[in-house]
């Protein structure tokens, strides 16, 4: 019995070491530290992680204490996270993000950057704040491989409405029920299409499954450098369904400060679509690290 | 590989320290919970196949749907590992609880009966004469348990939390097999090393079942 | 708790390729075809290191060796080697069937009264006879509950084929937690449980008139 004890009195000391990065405590959200204290969560998708990353490296170059909880899941998940304050940063798309949270759909004539940064503000959740959105965009995109569009003269999204019954598209299992999504789809081009396969959010396994024709039309990320590697097609969106989608860090009100704004606003300045793709190529392509590419792109643009 | 974790050896140690607590913590509450409940089930006879059914159904249900649903139920974050410990710590119950009171309930009568005749009350005589004879059989349960909950922790990746498994969705997302295969790999030699102790700690707690 | 998305008429329509029947049929596709590939392998080996036990490390540590492989891990590592497809989902499922299969083939094997056995083989019984009227049936028993675990290990874990984009009951649990669904979470929680209580029952009765009566109750 004593033994019994011992053994787990002994796991019970292990347990107590290294406290600094107890993943069993839930850290608050903010601490006497000088720049405060941060935690970043990210979506399940590199650039998400990419972007969290280098709000992260940015953070911890001012001195903010971060804690990192990356590759969350979708926005109906990290968003939930944010709320109660698992999470207390997190990059998101200004278009994506208040369509989540606009129940009966985006008002008619928001889709510019600004007429959509007011839009958001409006309906942010209560205790969160966004911060200068950047320049960089990443919109939903339809793709179609370069033979479907040849075949059946696919240039815009309007253009679906005829052949979409015969297609199958496929991306994250999260687009079926959105409204920059299935919903609006239907709604807005009255594009339904045969069938609809879940697969990840704009990643591996639906770029390989277009590439492959498993599926005829994908949902992919417009910085998504596969798209121009695989000579795929993006259809255009006359009827802005897939609203700006600027690049903006979301917060819990609590856990900003002025040198938090400040190491953000600095990285929002700097990002540019042209760069988060070529950055996000290294990532994707080149398999580079996603702190590796962080680090560089900071120390590129003189934020590190 | 060399080269990825020379990268990522700060994120790949964070994830193993992790996958530890995540694997380890619902053994021994896991371990404490099923020793009184499969003592319970031997004692009250009418209570084994109750129990061992509905721990039968608890052990099917798929981990990913416990991890999305103890939120809901207990009201933690859902981010909290308590989460993933609540839930493998159901798994570890469901499974030892079945091998206590099996081990109990081999230990050979007559036995039981000569130390009741040398004067054994019913405690004394379950901490000193059947539970070490069932030792072995319970061990064999933690072996079990132990090994599979340390591969069952890296579903919980698939909600944001997850150890090594967070290895596996990153490379995942990338189609890059580095990460996943070092995740792997760790998991494995992981449950090998937890593995090893526990057939070492029996070695040492049972010499009696090698003199035969 | 909201049962909303299991009562719905319009979530068991057949017609529908998402709908709760094709998804358990799916499930029950991934989950038979790994346990019929894990038995092919697995009983034979099984059987003959109980045989003639040649080999018993092996039987014995590979019970745990296999279930320390991590499934979703395998699978991810298995889709990023070979692509999206039915075969990276079976190898990662039939890894997992394959050691309490031939554990259980083995200890069947080992376990068998030798009294018995000699018995068959005085009153002149062949090699193969031995094995396939005294040997086999007599191990029956033990062979199937490792059957039955394995069975119940499969159906339960075969929701990770939908993590990598596959059908099977996954999906209600996948997508429901990525559109925030809890209702369609606890469908597929509640369906897969009972799936699994379904064929374990079925195996219990399978078990139950192919194992020989003489053995019962012993």
């Amino acid at each position: 019995m004593k033994r019994i004890v011992a053994a787990v009195a002994m796991a019970l000391t292990l347990t107590a070491c290294g406290t600094n990065s107890d993943p069993l405590a839930d850290e608050p959200a903010a601490s006497g530290a000088a720049g405060g204290s941060v935690t970043v969560g990210s979506a399940n998708f590199p650039e998400s992680q990419l972007l969290a990353e280098i709000y992260s490296q940015a953070l911890e170059a001012k001195g903010v204490k971060v804690t990192r909880k990356f590759n969350i899941g979708a926005r109906e998940v990290y968003l939930k996270a944010l709320q109660d304050g698992s999470i207390s940063l997190l990059p998101e798309y200004n278009g994506a993000l208040l369509a989540a949270l606009s129940p009966n759909g985006i008002p008619a004539g928001v889709s510019s950057s600004d007429t959509v940064l007011a839009e958001l503000k409006k309906v942010l959740p209560s205790g969160t704040e966004v911060l200068a959105q950047s320049t960089a965009e990443d919109k939903d995109t339809l793709t179609v491989s370069a033979d479907t569009a040849a075949k059946n003269n696919l240039k815009s999204i309007e253009d679906l409405k005829a052949v979409a019954p015969t297609l199958v598209a496929g991306g994250g299992p999260e687009f079926t029920e959105r409204q920059q999504g299935l919903k609006g789809l239907k709604e807005v081009y009255g594009v339904e299409f045969k069938e609809y396969k879940p697969l990840d959010p704009g990643g591996p396994l639906t770029v390989n499954a277009l590439k492959d024709g498993d599926i005829q039309v994908a949902n992919l990320f417009s910085t998504d450098s596969s798209i121009v590697t695989n000579k795929f097609v993006t259809l255009a969106d006359p009827k802005n369904l897939f609203t700006s989608q600027n690049v903006i860090p979301l917060i819990r009100s609590e856990a900003n400060n002025a040198t938090v704004t400040g190491a953000l606003d600095a990285v929002s300045g700097k990002l540019t679509t042209e760069n988060l793709t070529s950055y996000l190529a290294q990532v994707q392509v080149d398999k580079k690290d996603i702190a590796v590419v962080a680090k560089a792109f900071l120390s590129e643009n003189g934020l590190g | 590989m060399i080269q990825y974790l020379t990268n990522n050896h700060v994120i790949v140690w964070q994830a193993l320290q992790e996958h530890l607590y995540l694997a380890l913590l619902p053994i021994l509450f896991g371990f404490a919970i099923a020793l009184p409940l499969g003592y319970l089930a031997v004692r009250f006879t009418w209570l084994y196949h109750p129990l061992i059914n509905t721990f039968g159904v608890l052990y099917s249900i798929p981990s990913l749907a416990l991890f999305v649903f103890l939120p809901v139920i207990l009201g933690t974050k859902v981010l909290s590992p308590v989460n993933v410990v609540v839930a493998l710590t159901i798994y570890t119950v469901a499974l030892l609880a079945r091998t206590v009171a099996d081990g109990l309930r081999a230990v050979d009568p007559v036995v039981v009966q000569a130390a009741t005749a040398m004067g054994y009350r019913r405690t004394r005589r379950l901490v000193d004469v059947e539970l070490p004879i069932a030792l072995p059989v319970i061990l064999a349960g933690l072996r079990v348990a132990t090994v599979s909950n340390i591969s069952l922790v890296s579903v919980g990746s698939l909600i944001g939390i997850g150890g090594l498994g967070q290895l596996f969705t990153r490379g995942f997302q990338l189609f890059y097999l580095e990460p996943i295969l070092i995740g792997v790999i760790l998991s494995v030699v992981l449950a090998g090393i937890a593995d090893l102790i526990i057939v070492l700690v029996q070695r040492a707690v049972t010499p009696w079942t090698r003199a035969a | 708790m909201n049962f909303s998305y299991l009562t719905d008429p319009a979530h068991w329509d057949p017609s529908n390729p998402g709908s709760i029947p094709n998804l358990i049929l799916s499930h029950l596709g991934y989950t038979a075809l790994a346990l019929l590939i894990g038995a092919v392998i697995a009983l034979p080996v099984g059987l003959y290191i109980g045989h003639t036990g040649k080999g018993s490390f092996i039987a014995i540590n590979a019970g745990n060796a296999g279930r320390s492989l991590p499934t979703l891990g395998l699978l991810m590592l298995m889709v990023t080697l070979l692509g999206l497809g039915l075969l990276p989902v079976l190898i990662a499922l039939t890894v997992l069937v394959i050691p309490p299969i031939l554990t259980s083939a083995y200890a069947g094997m080992r376990n068998l009264d030798h009294r018995v056995v000699d018995a068959a083989r005085g009153m002149g019984m062949r090699p193969w006879q031995v094995l396939s009227r005294v040997e086999l049936p007599m191990a029956l028993p033990i062979m199937l509950s490792g059957f039955r675990n394995a069975a119940l290990q499969v159906v339960a874990t075969a929701t990770v084929a939908a993590a990598v984009g596959l059908g099977g009951l996954g999906r209600l649990l996948i997508d429901g937690l990525a559109v925030n669904d809890y209702s369609r979470v606890l469908a597929g929680a509640i369906v897969v449980a009972a799936l699994a209580v379904l064929v374990d029952l079925f195996l219990a009765l399978i078990q139950r008139l192919i194992v020989s009566p003489g053995l019962k109750g012993s």
